[in-house]
């Protein structure tokens, strides 16, 4: 398509860089100091999200609570988390009598790394990703189920009660609110035929998949919002932590800077899927096309693609977010009932429905 | 750097293949099959052989660890320990590694591997898609329906159990 050619091409930057630093050292050298460019760069994105993620969610909270939220630390309070940092930074971190040592200060690496690896697939614009594999959705899956092995450690080397219930209870959520994720986003792959993450937004050029699979596309686009919320554990599906009976869950007995990786983790993770979600749902960095409208769909180029993605991924974030200060939490059973006698068979009914709207092409 | 990350993968397999054996905690062990099986599926990215990878990820440290996880967070409490394994059972044990270690090594340094390096061949999706269903020579077809039905009989003597519980309650 010639409009998209317009959009700014990353890997043109990203290739110069390369370029440059193999002219000035051995290939090997080059390598390494790419490689820790890369983890410098991703390292300072992650805890500027972070910090972010924590403002706007206190923000949220506050407008749909009729509050101000955070007003005093810095121009509308935006420097209230950068405080909080701070004070988790310099807490004492409590070393617990009878705990399993090495898993209790283990559990926060593992789930900070399995959302450092699912970030590293996430298109961010045209030629900015890190690593684009030819099985990106499913790599995502599978890098996103380790981090529930953390949290499952954190819960049983804590030798908390309330820990392990919570531990426990955010096991059987997220081993299966993780079926709804696959089998939702096995439909976008089913009509674009890969699931390279570059692909599915190529794919896209001509319209958002929401747009153009019809009815189908959108029910698995909402099971998708449903499964994913409760897979990270927010509300209304916070019950792992759930304030009013487990304290704080499974990270009860942890503070300071341990308790911030759980955090912080978590909040990634919110973005992780709601980048997902804007990248096979919404068309990722795609500027809104609407079919062959030339003069229409290059107008929409002049936006960076850049900011198409934040904008559709903080889009997504917001409804999260509006999900946690909405609705009530759920009983554990209500919780699995809703998975395992609603969302799965939905999902499952609506994947054969669009494998057959995918065979006889009457998709857009 | 391709020879670094091979030796440091291959490192912490076989480190925490030991570990995980020789633990007296339990869960330890299971964290420990973690790294191992995490590790291994660093060894297939590293072969560019992306969905085996994916798949171990899923199906062992995504899937079987967190069934391992699971059941002895159900079962087992933080304070028990394994008591060391009886002398001859320790004996028996390490003289059937080292056996097989020794059968493994002979067969490995014996083989004549040719130095010709093979072309990345980019492994399709679809292609593996098409050759899981298909019915031709090499078709794996019959091999995945036997696997199908081994997993619904399974599933269905799982709620067969599940239920035979309730009954006895009323």
């Amino acid at each position: 398509m010639s409009s998209t050619s317009t959009i700014y091409d990353f890997s043109t930057l990203t290739g110069s860089i390369d370029a440059s630093l193999h002219s000035w050292m051995a290939p090997g050298l080059a390598l390494t100091a790419e490689l820790v460019l890369v983890g410098l760069v991703f390292l300072t994105f992650y805890a500027l999200l972070g910090l972010f993620l924590v403002y706007l969610e206190r923000k949220v909270c506050a407008v749909i609570q009729n509050r101000y939220g955070p007003n005093r630390v810095g121009p509308m309070g935006l420097f209230q988390t950068i405080a909080d940092l701070i004070k988790l930074l310099m807490k004492e971190l409590i070393p617990i009598r009878r705990a399993d040592h090495f898993l209790f200060n283990l559990a926060p690496f593992i789930v900070i790394i399995a959302s450092f690896m699912a970030i590293a697939a996430t298109p961010f614009a045209r030629g900015l990703q890190a690593v684009d594999l030819n099985i990106g959705v499913f790599y995502v899956m599978a890098v996103s189920s380790l981090g529930v092995v953390g949290i499952l450690l954190a819960g049983w080397a804590s030798n908390s009660k309330y820990s392990l219930i919570g531990a426990m209870r955010s096991g059987a959520q997220i081993v299966s609110y993780e079926l709804s994720v696959g089998l939702s986003l096995l439909a976008v792959v089913v009509l674009s035929g890969t699931m390279q993450l570059s692909g599915i937004v190529e794919s896209q050029a001509n319209g958002w998949w929401i747009f153009k699979g019809h009815i189908p596309v959108i029910i698995s686009f909402i099971i998708f919002l449903i499964a994913s919320t409760a897979e990270i554990n927010r509300g209304p599906f916070d019950l792992a932590e759930a304030e009013s009976e487990l304290t704080a869950g499974f990270h009860t007995e942890y503070s300071g800077i341990k308790f911030a990786f759980f955090f912080l983790a978590e909040y990634i993770n919110m973005f992780i899927v709601s980048a997902i979600g804007a990248t096979v749902f919404l068309g990722g960095w795609m500027p809104l096309h609407i079919g062959n409208l030339e003069a229409f769909n290059h107008v929409m180029d002049f936006i960076p693609s850049m900011v198409w993605f934040f904008l559709k991924t903080f889009f997504l974030i917001y409804v999260i977010m509006w999900f946690k200060w909405t609705f009530p939490r759920l009983r554990i059973d209500q919780l699995l009932t809703l998975e395992w006698k609603y969302l799965m068979p939905i999902s499952l009914v609506n994947i054969v429905v669009i494998a057959f709207i995918a065979l006889m092409g009457w998709h857009f | 750097m391709n020879v670094v990350m091979f030796y440091l993968l291959s490192g912490i397999i076989l480190t925490f293949s030991l570990l995980s054996v020789t633990t007296r905690k339990i869960l330890r062990a299971a964290v420990y099959l973690l790294f191992v099986l995490v590790a291994t599926s660093g060894l297939y990215f590293l072969l560019n052989y992306e969905f085996m990878a994916a798949v171990q990820l899923t199906l062992y440290a995504g899937g079987i660890v967190v069934l391992i996880i699971f059941s002895i967070l159900l079962t087992s409490h933080i304070s028990h320990k394994f008591k060391h394994p009886a002398l001859m059972n320790l004996l028996a044990g390490s003289g059937v590694a080292v056996v097989g270690a020794a059968t493994a090594l002979y067969a490995i340094f014996t083989h004549p591997f040719s130095d010709a390096v093979q072309p990345d061949v980019p492994v399709d999706m679809t292609a593996i898609g098409t050759q899981l269903l298909s019915t031709d020579k090499n078709g794996y077809v019959l091999p995945f329906e036997l696997i199908s039905i081994l997993l619904l009989a399974s599933m269905i003597a799982a709620i067969v159990i599940a239920k035979k519980g309730k009954q006895q309650e009323q």
